[in-house]
Formats: C-alpha cells, structure tokens, sequence
C-alpha cells in the first residue's frame, strides 16, 4: 500500500474503530488515536526522506462523470511536492505530541473516547487538505475539518459557551465556503476543470486576454473569501477568540497550529491562479494587514490566557495572508511552518498553566509561576520570543521574510506590519510577565505545581523547533525560501520588537491588576455587537417577516381562496365538516378513479 | 419480481386488517421487500441499461391501457430508497400496544403507503402510475388525521385539499397529454410514449407541461404551493412523516423526470425561466422561513420543501451533471429527512414537546439519539461524507455550466448562486435547531428519560448507515441513473 494512503487512512480508521466499538474504552480509544496518529507520522517521516517518489498517480475515484461525456471528475489524488511534504511533517509531528498532550490533558475527562475520536477525524481531514490535488477534494476535506472543529469546540456541549461558539465557528466557516465555492465554479467556467495541474497548463492561454481579466479578480477574491473563513481573517475573524471554548490541546492543534493556517496553505497551494489578478492581491494583501494589525491591538487588552493566544494567532495569520497578497507565497509557508511550533508550544504551555491553576485562565488570577512550573517558564519563554521574531528564535527569520517582502511592494503595509510587531512584543511581553512574575494573586496559583511528564514532554520537544525551524540550514530542508539580501528590515523590526518588550516590562512589571483600560480594544471594536445587530436586521428580520408571510399570506390566503372559490374544494370542505375523513378519503379515491373512466369512455 | 414487490405490502396490509400480528407481519414484509429490491438492483443489467424485468397484463386493449411494469436504473434507485425508508417507519412505529386508536389500520395504512408507491415507481403504465400513487396519499391523510398530533384536523385538511387539488391538476395535464396525441397513436405506455418522443411525435405544448408541472409541483411542496408541507410533517406520526417526506413526495420529482421532461422536453424548455424563479423561492425565501421557526419539527418540514428547490435546480438546468445530481439528491434527501423525522418523532414521545424554548441539552441524556440526529443533520446541509454532498455538487456545477458572458451571469448561475448561499441559510437554521434542542445545558426535567431503545436504533442507523455508503461511493449510484439520464437527454430539447 502507498505510504500516503496508510497517513490519510490511519486516522480514518481510527476515528471509525473509536465511534464503532471503543466509546466505553476511553484509554483503549486514546490509545487506538494515539496509535493512529503516530502511523501517520511515522509513514510522513519515511514519504518525506524517500529521495524521490515518483509523482503519486495511485488515485481513489470517488465521482467521475465521463460516463454522461462531462469533463467532471473529482478523485482522492495525492500531491507531493516540497510543500505538502513539510505540511506534512508539520500536521503529523505537532499532530503526534498534542494526541499525547492529550492523554494527560484530558485524563479524567468523561468524554474521552469522543474527543479522541474528533481528534482522528480531524487529521484524516487535515492530512487531506494537504493532499489534495484538486479544487474538489480540497473543498471536500476542507468542510471535513470544519466539521471536526466544530464537534471539538463543543466538546463540552453541555455548557452554555461552547455550544454557541462551535456554531459561530461552523457558520463563519460556511460563509467563506460560500465565496469559495463561488470561486471554485468561476474557475471551473473558465478552465472546465478543477484539477490544479490542468488548470496550469490551461490558464496561460486564458491570461493572455485582458478581458478576462476582471474574471480572475472576482474568482480569486471569491476563493480568497474561503481563506477569510477558515483562517479568520477580517471580517470573519470573530469566531476564532470564542473557539478557545474548546479543550486547550485542540485549540493548540487546530485552532493555532494547522487548521486554521490551511487557508493560508491553499492560496499558496493555488498562487498560481491567485497571481492573474494584482487587483485581487491587493485586496489580499489589506485584509491580511487589516488583521495583522487590528488582531495584535485586541490582544492587548484581554485577559483570559487563551485569547490572548488567540488574537495572536490572527495576528500571525494575518502576517501570512498578507505575505501572500505581497507576492511572497514561500514567505508565508515559511511563516506558517515556524508558527506552527511556537503557538502550539504556547497553547500547550497556557494549557500547563492553566492546568495548574486548576482550570483558571484569567491572568490577573494567576502570577508567580516562574518558581512552582520551572520547565513550562522556560518552554514558554522560548515560544514567546519566537512569536515576538527576537534575534535567534524561529519566528525572528520568517516573519523578517515577510517584512522584507512587505516593504518591497507596499510601504504603508509595510509600516502596519512593524506596528503589529511592537505590539506582539508587547502584549507578549504583558501576558508573560503577569502569569509568571509578581505574586501569586489567587490561592490556586500560589499551590501550582509543575504537570506530569506527559504534559511537559511534548512542551520540550516542541520548544526545539520553535527555536531552530527558522536556521536557514533548517528551513531549506523543507521549503524553498526568499532570497536572502542585505535589508535593514530584520534590524528594524528587532528594534521595534525590543521596545515593545521593554514597553510591556515597564507597564507591567510588578502589577497586580491591569494599570490601562481601552475599553474599545477591550471589547474587540464591537465587532460581536455590531454583527449580532446586523444578523438580527437582516437575515433574522427576513426570516421574521417570510415567516409571517407564509403562514398568514400564502398559507392563509390561498387556502380560503380554494376553499371558498372552486367547485372542487367546496365539495371536498362539505365531506370534511362532517369529520369523518376516512369516508372522505375513500369517495376521494373512488372519485378520482371513477372521474378517470368518465373522460376516457364518454367524451 | 416486481408484482411481488408490490404485492407483499399488500397482501401484507389485508392480513393485518384481518387480524394478523401487525407490527411483526408489517415488518416482515418490508425486510421481505428490501432482499427482493437489493436482488433486483444487484440483476439489473446495467450494460444492457433500459426498463427491465418487466411483465404486462393488457386490460383495455382499444385504448392500450395495461398494468405494465419495469425498472431501469432510476425507479431502481427509488424502489431502493422506498424499502430502506419503509423498513426504518414500520421499525421505529410504536409498538401495537402503545397506540391508543386502531392499532391494526395503523400499520395497514402504512404498508398500503409502501404498495402505493412502489407500485407509482414500478409503473410502466400511465394510468398506474398514477392510480398508484393516489392510493399511496389516501392512507397519509388518514395517518395523519387520525395519529397525528397537535392540529391534527386542520393538518390533514389542508394537505388534503393541497394533494387532491394538486393531483386533479396532474390528471388534467395527463389527460391533455393523452388527448393531444393524434388517435392513432394514443397509449398509456410510458416507453412508446418516449419512443414517440424521441422521433417528435409528442406535440409540445407549453400549457399541458405547465399543468404538469403544477401538478407534480404542489405534490412536491413548489414554492408557492409548500404551505401543506411543514404543518402536516409536524403533525404526522413518525413514520407517516418519514414515508410522505422521504418517499412519496419523491413521486412528483419522479414523475417529472420519468413522464413529463422525455415526453415535453421542448414544452419544457418554454418554462425554464418560471421554474427558476420559482425554485430560488423554494431556496431563498422557504430557507428563511425555515429560519424563523420556533419548533423543531416544523423546522424539519420546511428543510424538506427547501431542499426541494435543489432538486428542481438539477432538474431546470437539463444537463448530465444537473439531472444525474437531481437524482441522487432525490435519493439521499429520502434517507436523511426520514432519519430526521424518525429521531424528531423519538424525541416527542420523551419530551411531550418540539418547541426549542422546552427543550435544551438533550444531548447528554439521549447521547444516540444526540449523536445521530447531529449526523442526520450534517448529512441535511450537505456535508461531505453522507450522500447529499456528492448530489448536490453536480447540481451547483450544472447550474454553473449555463455560461453566462463572463461576469454577466446568466439566469441559472444567479439561481446558483443563490443555491449556495442556501447552504448557508441550512446550516444556520439546522445548526440553531440542533442546540437549542440538543446541545446546552441539560433541563431539570429530563431526569430519568431514556435513549433509544437499542431494538429501534438499527432503524437509524441502517438510514445513516446507507447515506454514508452514497457518501463515500456515489459513484455506484451515478452509474446506475446514468442510461436513464442520457435517455432524457436524448430527447430532441429545443
């Protein structure tokens, strides 16, 4: 069997074994997703080191309409190139250590076999994505994780939070599927294909008339529009803070490390459609800064431990999609694989803290951890100074390559970007020292105690990567990354990152409760305000007013018009107010039947 | 072979009302009928394609009216998801002693539903396929009237006033249809029909196609004749809901497909326009009310008249991808929707009440009937994985595949777009239903119910069970309905 079909399958089979005969099991159940997951890495390891596979033709027909003479087929192909490889390594190693993260995470959890189950099922869709080579099958995994997200934000649907939130992830996905979607027919109806390497060769032919030209523009915005929703940029940005009502390891996985950069893989998957049109890499460009840059200001004031993770993680994809619109897609897949490391690393770590703290994620309610949790402080630090991009950790060589790429095509981004750097020393900066430093605030932080090997495992090894992924002699094994030139960018960006870091320490040190209040930023712009305000306008009123429509309209009107008006309906009414409407059931019948001879043997 | 599938139910109906065991004789007799379904799909001939295993008895020689039966792929595909469906209703209908009113006639009335509509399926004939499918409804309206819940009475008079009316339309326009041929050629068989079709000796005129269209329209809930739909499933017993919405609304979108677009494609061809305004209504503004209600079976029925509206996209847009999509959804909506009535129905019986404000939190009381009203639900917007998927992709590309100039969209890109955006309006409704009745905290009162009995449970999973075989293999679908689609398409179309 080829090795991609056992790293796709493994996880299947185990989210199928799970939900088929382990419910009762919950270790046995960790133990098969556990297994499952390490097969695939296992299997991803030998498929990344095999010097060269010959281009993967093994395909699984799952719809193929040439039978009827369409050009319409949609198989389970596989792509294998240096991308999918390193995503590879990235969805299954990251994959492997939050499963394990997980075993400790989750140990008295009631739900067990189903969160590991959801855990499988989501690298079986995840791994797929990577995979695809096809518009079709992308889309189809790609629905495929946003269902497993949803069933892993609502892991404890029986509390109010998580029950909405895994809604609002799930619907804000769907609207960006709907412009993907669009996309996906609108290059169909140019190309007649949806197979990546036929629309390659097709699309030159197609280019080289300026008239298609605003064709492009609107299918590349309305596959763009499925990055939006997936990995929650502006304006669907709002439905990834609430998804941090999930379990820490899943938000760590999906909701920071591969899920939600899957948008970003996809443009960079198909950049070769996205570069026919500048005006739509312009609109790409300002929505991945637009987020860069609002996301890292929200962060500054929140105060639960997660969203504060989670705004940087929109902050970082932002950085990624704009790298994209800024005509460096090897920028933001370099990005994408760093962040990978060093915001699972910090998921995993605010997991271990708030763990200790017995499930308690407001910072202010926690303080002087540095003695009680030793190795979390230190893995914590190394996630946190390769997300500000200090000089030596991973994020310091990607996020430079986006800068760099930045400030060739477009100052004013360029200059948001550096913002959006100081600011992420910043709120870093804040939410490191007010956790770990100071005095504990609660008496749950003061008994905190280091988590047990399973839990701190996984923080170690992920701290590796999360220094060393950027090494130039590292990342070339894996992606192909921008020239290097001599810029005064990294210097630049260095300095603002240190000053944010030294503006946070001075602001912060020592605290015991937030010395600023913005209350606008504190209320992430009123964004979930205005939306609920323009939902319940729009959509809600429309429903509302067809509701009432229907049933006193058209249901009413036209009922009373057939009653009272023709022969027919008068005739059946005068059975029924007898209410006897099996008599009238039987005359109708007959009638029918008898009415039938009538007009046949007497006309 | 077919007579048997008929007869069975039948035979089966009689005995119960002559005092046979109802629930074990009913059950019997639809497991009976989906071995000999599974038998023929498996002998079907699919390289030979066209209607086989076919028997006639002439009954009215002057007039070439006869009981003539036979199946090609696609009333296979129907009669297939008539006996999963049938054997799911009778399985999860209460048992004898649990209904308060005529236990005997309950079941009855069901199975004369299942011969009815195998019988509207098998049909060659169109006098049979029509007479078929009215004594299919008569036993709905009784289902419901006399079992049901809620507004019983006024349900099932308005859904008998609907389905009468819209059924003498449909007489009307197949009398037309008769009537319009020269006398020479007059005949009821549904194959010299489509023979005589295919060498255009069908006059094509527009306002006998309307009349069917309208008549098979009401009877499939066409925006604007839907309104009978949502009230009678929220009254309807379970299985009467599972039947009439997964099965025998079907009939109308089968009567389109079988009789009214390879005998009129060019009269067809005439309304396009219409039938796409009409079905953006069943997308757009049905998804919307589907949105505004506050029960979660009334919620359901209106799901199922805006899932409709996908079904006639496929079938407008007359292209492979479109009719092949229309077929498949046909068959997948079946299963989903009776699985969903089924778990609806279950929930009833636990809870006294649909109502959203009364429910909440079920999930962690009743963790299967939790789990699969979630896959039901899934499969109901289309998610990848469950049969509906795979059948409602061709559909959005047959729409697209009406090219407009560029960006200058044509009628059919702008209904799918709207068709897409449906799927959001579906998941927002269905997802909101899901939990405010499923998810949240769990209520005070629902200590001590109980899941699903695990005797019923292989009901719903054999539904859930058959959507995700469509899911992951559509392809064994598509190639069955596919000699049937390119036989519709042979038709001269313009």
């Amino acid at each position: 069997m080829p090795l991609p079909w056992i790293i796709l399958f493994a996880p299947l089979l185990s989210a199928a074994l799970i939900i088929l005969f382990t419910q009762r099991y919950k270790n046995l159940s960790a133990l098969i997703s556990i297994a499952a997951v390490l097969v695939s890495l296992a299997a991803s390891v030998g498929v990344f080191l095999a010097p060269e596979m010959q281009p993967a033709t093994a395909q699984l027909p799952w719809l193929d309409f040439s039978s009827l003479g369409v050009n319409f087929r949609i198989p389970i192909g596989f792509t294998l190139d240096g991308m999918s490889k390193a995503m590879l390594i990235v969805v299954t190693a990251i994959g492997a250590l939050i499963h394990i993260y997980s075993w400790g995470y989750m140990a008295d959890d009631e739900g067990k076999s189903r969160y590991f189950a959801g855990l499988s099922l989501f690298m079986f869709s995840m791994l797929g994505i990577v995979f695809a080579n096809n518009f079709l099958m992308m889309f189809i995994f790609w629905e495929l994780v946003g269902v497993s997200s949803y069933i892993l934000i609502g892991h404890w649907f029986y509390r109010k939070a998580p029950s909405f939130a895994a809604n609002k992830a799930f619907i804000c996905n769907r609207i960006g599927d709907f412009g993907f979607m669009l996309g996906i027919l609108l290059v169909w109806v140019a190309t007649k294909s949806v197979d990546f390497e036929t629309i390659k060769t097709t699309l030159p032919t197609l280019t080289a008339n300026p008239a298609f030209l605003p064709f492009a523009t609107v299918a590349v915005v309305c596959i763009f529009c499925g990055t939006i929703g997936k990995s929650a940029q502006f304006p669907l940005h709002v439905w990834l803070p609430d998804a941090m009502e999930g379990p820490t390891p899943v938000s760590a996985l999906i909701h920071a490390a591969t899920m939600v950069a899957a948008g970003v893989y996809m443009l960079a998957r198909v950049y070769f459609i996205v570069e026919t049109s500048a005006a739509a890499m312009e609109v790409i460009a300002v929505i991945g800064t637009i987020t860069a840059l609002g996301a890292a200001l929200m962060a500054t004031q929140q105060n639960d431990i997660k969203r504060v993770l989670a705004y940087s993680t929109l902050s970082q994809l932002g950085y990624m999609v704009m790298a994209v619109g800024v005509a460096s897609p090897n920028g933001a897949m370099f990005h994408l694989f760093t962040h990978a490391f060093f915001k699972a690393l910090l998921f995993l770590g605010a997991g271990s803290v708030i763990m200790a703290c017995h499930h308690e994620q407001d910072i202010w309610r926690m303080g002087g951890l540095w003695k009680k949790q030793p190795i979390t402080l230190i893995t914590f630090l190394a996630g946190t100074l390769a997300l500000m991009g200090i000089y030596g950790f991973s994020g310091f060589y990607s996020k430079d390559a986006i800068l760099i790429a930045a400030s060739e095509h477009h100052p004013v981004l360029y200059y948001c970007g550096l913002a959006a750097a100081f600011l992420t020393a910043f709120y870093m900066t804040r939410l490191f020292v007010v956790v770990f430093f100071g005095k504990a605030r609660t008496e749950a932080a003061g008994h905190a105690h280091e988590v047990s090997i399973v839990m701190w495992l996984p923080l170690v090894l992920l701290a590796i990567p999360a220094v060393v992924a950027g090494y130039p002699e590292i990342i070339h094994r894996f992606l192909p990354t921008p020239a290097h030139e001599h810029s005064m960018v990294p210097y630049i960006a260095s300095g603002m990152g240190l000053a944010g870091i030294l503006f946070g320490v001075v602001l912060y040190w020592g605290r015991a409760k937030d010395p600023i209040y913005i209350p606008l930023l504190a209320n992430k712009f009123y964004f979930d305000e205005i939306y609920a305000l323009i939902v319940w306008n729009t959509q809600d009123l429309l429903a509302r007013i067809s509701g009432f429509v229907d049933r006193w309209i058209i249901d009413t009107a036209i009922v009373r018009c057939l009653a009272s008006g023709t022969y027919g309906a008068g005739f059946i009414l005068r059975f029924l107010q007898f209410g006897n409407l099996q008599l009238y059931a039987l005359l109708f019948g007959g009638g029918v039947v008898a009415l039938f001879y009538f007009i046949l043997f007497f006309k | 072979m077919l007579n048997l599938l008929i007869a069975i139910p039948l035979v089966a109906a009689i005995a119960i009302l002559l005092g046979a065991c109802a629930k074990k004789t009913a059950l019997l007799a639809t497991a009976l009928n989906l071995i000999l379904t599974l038998f023929l799909v498996f002998q079907y001939d699919q390289a030979k394609a066209g209607y086989q295993f076919t028997s006639s008895v002439s009954l009215i020689p002057e007039l070439k009216l006869a009981y003539f039966v036979g199946v090609d792929g696609l009333s296979l595909l129907m009669l297939l998801l008539t006996s999963i469906v049938a054997l799911a209703a009778i399985w999860v209908a209460p048992q004898v002693e649990k209904l308060e009113r005529y236990p005997n006639l309950y079941y009855a009335s069901l199975l004369f539903i299942v011969a009815g509509v195998t019988g509207a399926f098998a049909s060659l004939d169109l006098f049979f396929f029509y007479a078929f499918h009215e004594l299919a409804l008569i036993p709905t309206f009784l289902l419901i009237g006399i079992w049901g819940s809620g507004d019983r009475l006024g349900a099932a008079w308005k859904i008998t006033i609907y389905l009468a009316l819209g059924s003498f339309v449909l007489l009307v326009g197949l009398l037309a249809l008769y009537l319009s041929l020269p006398q020479a050629v007059r005949t009821f068989s549904i194959p010299d029909l489509q023979l005589l079709a295919l060498k255009g000796g069908i006059p094509q005129t527009p306002w006998i196609y309307l009349t069917l269209l309208v008549g098979f329209g009401t009877l499939i809930s066409l925006f604007p004749f839907h309104t009978w739909a949502p009230s009678a499933y929220a009254s309807a017993p379970a299985p009467a809901a599972m039947l009439h919405a997964g099965v025998l609304k079907k009939f109308g979108l089968y009567g389109l497909l079988r009789v009214a677009l390879p005998l009129m494609p060019q009269a067809a061809h005439h309304w396009t326009n219409l039938l796409l305004f009409l079905l953006a209504g069943n997308i757009l503004y049905v998804g919307l009310v589907t949105i505004a209600q506050k029960r979660l079976d009334t919620m359901l029925g209106y799901s199922s008249v805006m899932h409709m509206g996908y079904i006639f996209l496929g079938i407008a847009a007359f292209n492979p991808l479109g009719l092949t999509g229309a077929a498949l959804l046909m068959f997948a909506h079946g299963l989903s929707i009776a699985a969903l009535f089924a778990l609806a129905g279950a929930v009833r019986e636990r809870t006294g009440s649909l109502e959203f404000s009364k429910l909440g939190g079920l999930a962690k009381p009743l963790p299967f009937l939790g789990f699969t009203f979630g896959l039901a639900a899934f499969a109901a917007i289309g998610l990848p994985g469950f049969g509906n998927f795979p059948a409602e992709l061709p559909i959005f590309f047959s729409a697209f595949s009406h090219a407009g100039n560029g960006l200058a969209f044509s009628n059919f890109q702008i209904v799918g777009v709207i068709a897409l955006w449906g799927v959001v309006i579906s998941s927002v409704y269905m997802l909101r239903g899901y939990r405010a009745s499923f998810l949240g905290e769990p209520n005070p009162r629902w200590a001590g119910i109980a899941d699903l009995c695990r005797c019923t449970r292989p009901a719903i999973i054999l539904l859930i069970g058959v959507l995700m075989i469509a899911g992951f293999r559509p392809q064994l679908f598509v190639n069955l309905v596919t000699p049937t689609v390119k036989t519709i398409l042979a038709a001269p179309a313009k």
